[in-house]
């Protein structure tokens, strides 16, 4: 069980690299955000233009990379449509919007962001030193985390420090992952942000040298209980970012629907909050599941170690708590009159019971969980 | 069934009534999940509570409604996490009885309400259980009806046809040329024979008329993983409750050489659980042969931390039987006699021998002391009640590795026993044994006793090292420190439910992902004849329930038919929604 030491060194100082990488990212995301006002009043502006243009009254197609023809398909139903019933009762996306009680004025956005948040032509250079700087920190950081695992023969997840970091780069990763699929580049300062933050607490708060693990640690449920814990943790950090962007925008929605202007143009560059609902449901569907698959595998482990599967320890109460308030929020989707803003919140609070269960129950509360390392 | 849930049930229920039958006096019950319409079709969308003149079944159907109402079971979900977070808070008595005394000595005021509370009992106190035990009622109550409308929904055909597919959220068209060879009927046909081929149950209708159409449903194992993961979630609660009730759990400390015979005697602690039968124990025998620890010494850094701890014993299944070697480590128990048995601690054992002043032995074995840190200082407490002619006591530390510190103080320094050390204050007088109450062999209550000797006191207290002996003062006899063992605790649990626990919550992880990620969808596909000859399908699909895979699965679709037909396409309308945007403003534009 040798431990290389050199190596952990050359990883701690990667780490450092990694974050000050990040902070430049950050401050391309944030540039991007702040230039936003310029840039929107450049693309309200062309599409005020094309509006003059083309004759007609519809403004929703600014900024929106919808292309198509209007041409009419003929209509084959029978009958007159209009005394058709409408379809009240549609449970799919279109209900979803029809869902006026959950958000104030949902549905009128000022938004340039489409709803299906796909790439757009324009061209944003503060995301695209964003997103390039990030990928280099990425690189960097996985670096460190590689050689630390490969500086201690294991993985690298045995301590407050070590959660930390491979927490944050799974953040990074999967937040890139999403990157290649959606256009999820207003949610970069957040993310970068909650990266920067969780690799400041590592190597501020729980600085801890490489070394072995503790014998209650040894055991391959470590390997699978804590990666899907923090695959977990770094999808609800995601769906944390979205749901704080959708209060924002449904802030700003109210606002709009009530015929005043609201303030924090940037937010302009983020979807309407109802795409931002939708996309953190998503998201959070999954967390779910990989949350429910750490419930059960910590406590089969605990069965391994401990000898009971749930002895309601501290850390166990916590991880209990966060999945009822997430099944919690999958109930709320479900349930009139919850959805939108409430669901939002719950997510909130869900994450901030991770936050809670991370931090202060490892660091200040005894239980059969204290193996921070510090 | 709740009844939020059931509203929206019905309301897709009556969407696709009024679809299927505008005009045929409002349509059959055919739609699948258009339950429950037999007692509050007429309410479908009114969301408030009616208050009627209830009788007394009245009553009880409402309480029944209004408990199993998907807004009941949120707030219930919502309590149960609120509710558990006080036992994080305060000690629990299951956990750490010992703590939980101190901190209601120590806070003579709040400690005894908030025992009145019971929040130093959370997880089986009155509030606790009625929160769960409510949510449960709620989730049968809920589950229950689901399942019979969803095994009557699993029989029954796709629904009709809407008239109007063009208002379905996802709606598409295309016109196949008039030398094609594809008519309208063989158009539904192949339409039936792709969406079947895609999971789809199909219906077709009306297949020699002139509209001829293919209804078509899939996802029905969506509702199914629901109705899986919340019985299975039952499941997990009696599973606990089994378990609890049947089962037992006991500590054990087992000194090098000992032996432990698994009969109620042999514990040093026992929880039974409320149905335990003394007869359910298997009298197994378990001898700790050997301790063997290892720390850390290469690594500067972590100097000292623990790398292995390996217990070897002897198990002898069952008196008589043939024992066999057997080794024990963290995370790896033993199996045996119906039970399973954990390492959860270690620590040193000093062997010493106290002398009575009369010269006699007075207690001669290991004395097992209680680690507190990762140098293993230990606090140890040594009783010779046979001592004469007073009994004596010690109170004090063991040091595997004394050292002294730059204050003069001594400590310990590494977990080895490199320098091993006791020190002790000592005492006679009674030590109140003899009454026959149990006491707890780590502690010792001096405030009856005189000292002797003390490390606070200028005299200063005893020093032993290992293989000394130290004279008491006053001739009350003298101790002596003749060796060390390590001793192992152990946790020995027997759980029936175990398995069931891990079946029935595997049962819910897989009922779960079925249920978030199967997508539950209908779609219809309509041909009909244009005066041009051209054969005109359209399609429509409509998810029930979250689904946001529709669109993907419409685009599937058109390329599908387009690839069947080799159709002249014509774009896909936007007159319709196609965007969101688009579709927030014909929301908006329909209000
Ligand atoms: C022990 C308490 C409960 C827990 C932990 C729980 C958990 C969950 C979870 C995690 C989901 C989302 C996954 C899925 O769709 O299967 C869900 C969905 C659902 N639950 Fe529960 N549930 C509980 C009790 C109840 C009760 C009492 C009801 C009835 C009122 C209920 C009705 C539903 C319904 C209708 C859905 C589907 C929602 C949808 O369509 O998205 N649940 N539940």
């Amino acid at each position: 069980m040798g431990i290389n030491e050199a190596l952990g060194e050359y990883s701690d100082l990667f780490m450092l690299l990694a974050a000050l990488t990040y902070l430049v990212a950050f401050l391309g995301f944030a540039w991007d955000m702040a230039s936003s006002s310029k840039t929107l009043k450049a693309i309200d502006q062309r599409a005020a233009a094309q509006r003059a243009a083309a004759g007609s009254g519809d403004a929703t197609a600014a900024g929106n990379a919808q292309e198509g023809t209007t041409a009419k398909v003929p209509a084959m139903a029978a009958g007159s449509g209009d005394s058709e019933p409408r379809y009240e009762g549609l449970t799919g996306p279109a209900d979803r919007l029809a869902r006026i009680g959950s958000g104030r004025g949902a549905g009128v956005t000022d938004t340039v962001a489409g709803d299906s948040m796909e790439y757009t032509k324009e061209r944003r250079i503060g995301a695209r030193i964003g997103v390039a700087v990030t990928i280099l920190a990425f690189v960097v950081h996985l670096a460190a985390v590689l050689s630390r695992g490969i500086a201690a023969g294991r993985v690298p997840w045995g301590n407050m420090y070590e959660f930390c970091t491979t927490g944050a780069l799974v953040v990074a990763g999967i937040f890139l992952l999403t990157l290649t699929r959606r256009d999820l580049r207003f949610l970069g300062t957040f993310v970068l942000g909650l990266v920067l933050i969780m690799l400041c607490a590592a190597t501020i708060g729980f600085p801890t040298p490489v070394g072995n693990l503790v014998p209650a640690l040894q055991s391959y449920w470590l390997i699978i209980h804590v990666s899907v814990a923090v695959t977990a943790s770094a999808l609800f950090t995601l769906t944390f970012s979205m749901s704080v962007l959708q209060l924002m925008q449904a802030r700003r929605e109210a606002a709009l629907a009530a015929g005043e202007t609201p303030g924090m143009d940037f937010m302009r560059r983020v979807p309407a909050s109802l795409s931002l609902e939708n996309l953190a449901y998503r998201i959070n569907a999954v967390a779910f599941v990989l949350w429910t698959f750490t419930l059960m595998a910590g406590a089969i482990w605990a069965e391994e170690a401990w000898g009971r599967y749930w002895g309601w320890d501290t850390k166990e109460v916590w991880t209990f708590v966060i999945w009822v308030v997430f099944a919690g929020y999958l109930h709320a989707r479900a349930t009139r009159g919850w959805t939108g803003t409430r669901a939002a919140w719950l997510c909130i609070v869900g994450y901030l019971c991770i936050i809670f269960n991370f931090a202060i129950v490892n660091v200040f509360f005894s239980g059969l969980h204290s193996y921070s390392g510090i | 069934m709740s009844k939020s849930v059931q509203d929206e049930e019905m309301k897709s229920g009556a969407h696709a009534a009024g679809a299927e039958g505008a005009g045929s006096n409002g349509g059959g019950g055919s739609a699948g999940g258009g339950k429950g319409r037999g007692n509050g079709g007429g309410k479908g969308g009114n969301n408030d509570v009616v208050l009627p003149a209830l009788g007394f079944f009245g009553t009880i159907r409402f309480v029944w409604r209004q408990l199993t109402s998907m807004r009941t079971a949120l707030f219930l979900l919502l309590l149960l996490a609120v509710a558990a977070v006080p036992g994080s808070l305060f000690p629990q008595r299951p956990a750490n009885p010992s703590v939980v005394t101190q901190y209601i000595e120590d806070n003579p005021v709040s400690g005894p309400w908030l025992d009145r509370f019971q929040l130093f009992d959370v997880y089986s106190s009155v509030w606790f259980s009625a929160i769960y035990l409510l949510l449960f009622i709620s989730l049968i109550g809920c589950v229950i009806p689901r399942t019979a409308q969803h095994a009557k929904a699993m029989r029954s055909q796709p629904p009709r046809t809407p008239r109007r597919l063009s208002r379905l959220p996802h709606y598409g068209a295309l016109a196949i040329p008039a030398d094609a060879g594809v008519t309208a009927s063989s158009a539904v046909q192949d339409a039936a024979a792709i969406l079947k081929k895609r999971g789809y149950r199909v219906d077709t209708r009306d297949l020699g008329g002139g509209r001829p159409s293919v209804g078509a449903e899939r996802g029905f194992m969506k509702e199914v993983g629901n109705l899986l993961f919340h019985t299975a979630l039952i499941g997990v609660l009696l599973s606990v409750a089994i378990g609890g009730l049947f089962g037992y759990s006991g500590q054990k400390i087992i000194v090098e050489g000992e032996t432990f015979v698994n009969t109620l005697v042999g514990y040093d602690s026992f929880e039974p659980g409320a149905n335990f039968d003394k007869g359910q124990l298997d009298p197994y025998s378990l001898r700790l042969d050997d301790f063997n620890v290892e720390f850390e010494r290469q690594s500067e850094a972590n100097y000292g931390q623990p790398l292995s701890f390996t217990a070897k014993m002897t198990t002898t299944p069952a008196p008589g039987a043939e024992p066999e070697k057997q080794v024990l480590k963290v995370n790896e128990p033993l199996t045996v006699g119906g039970t399973s048995v954990y390492l959860v601690g270690n620590g040193y054992a000093p062997v010493v021998t106290v002398r009575g002043g009369n010269g006699n032995i007075a207690y001669q074995g290991p004395v097992v002391s209680v680690p507190s840190d990762g140098a293993y200082t230990s606090s140890i407490v040594i009783k010779a009640p046979d001592a004469k002619p007073s009994q004596l006591g010690f109170v004090g530390l063991f040091l595997p590795t004394a050292v002294v510190g730059e204050d003069g103080r001594t400590i310990a320094s590494d977990p080895d026993p490199l320098n091993p050390q006791l020190l002790l204050d000592s005492y006679y007088g009674d030590l109140g044994l003899d009454g026959g109450d149990p006491k707890n062999v780590y502690a010792l209550d001096v405030s009856e006793l005189n000292q002797l000797n003390g490390r606070q006191l200028d005299s200063g207290g005893i020093v032993l090292r290992a293989n000394e002996t130290y004279e008491l003062p006053e001739g009350k006899g003298s101790i002596s420190f003749d060796g060390l063992k390590r001793y192992v605790a152990l946790d020995i649990h027997h759980d029936p439910a175990k398995l069931a626990a891990l079946i029935t919550s595997s049962l819910a992880l897989l009922g779960l992902i079925m249920s978030l990620f199967i997508g539950r969808r209908r779609a219809w596909v309509r041909a009909g004849t244009h005066e041009d000859g051209r054969t005109m399908v359209e399609y429509g699909l409509l998810a029930r329930g979250e689904d946001y895979r529709l669109e993907g699965e419409q685009k599937t679709l058109r390329s599908q038919f387009d690839k069947k037909w080799l159709a002249q396409t014509i774009p896909e309308s936007t007159g319709e929604p196609a965007g969101n945007v688009g579709r927030q403003h014909d929301v908006r534009e329909e209000k």
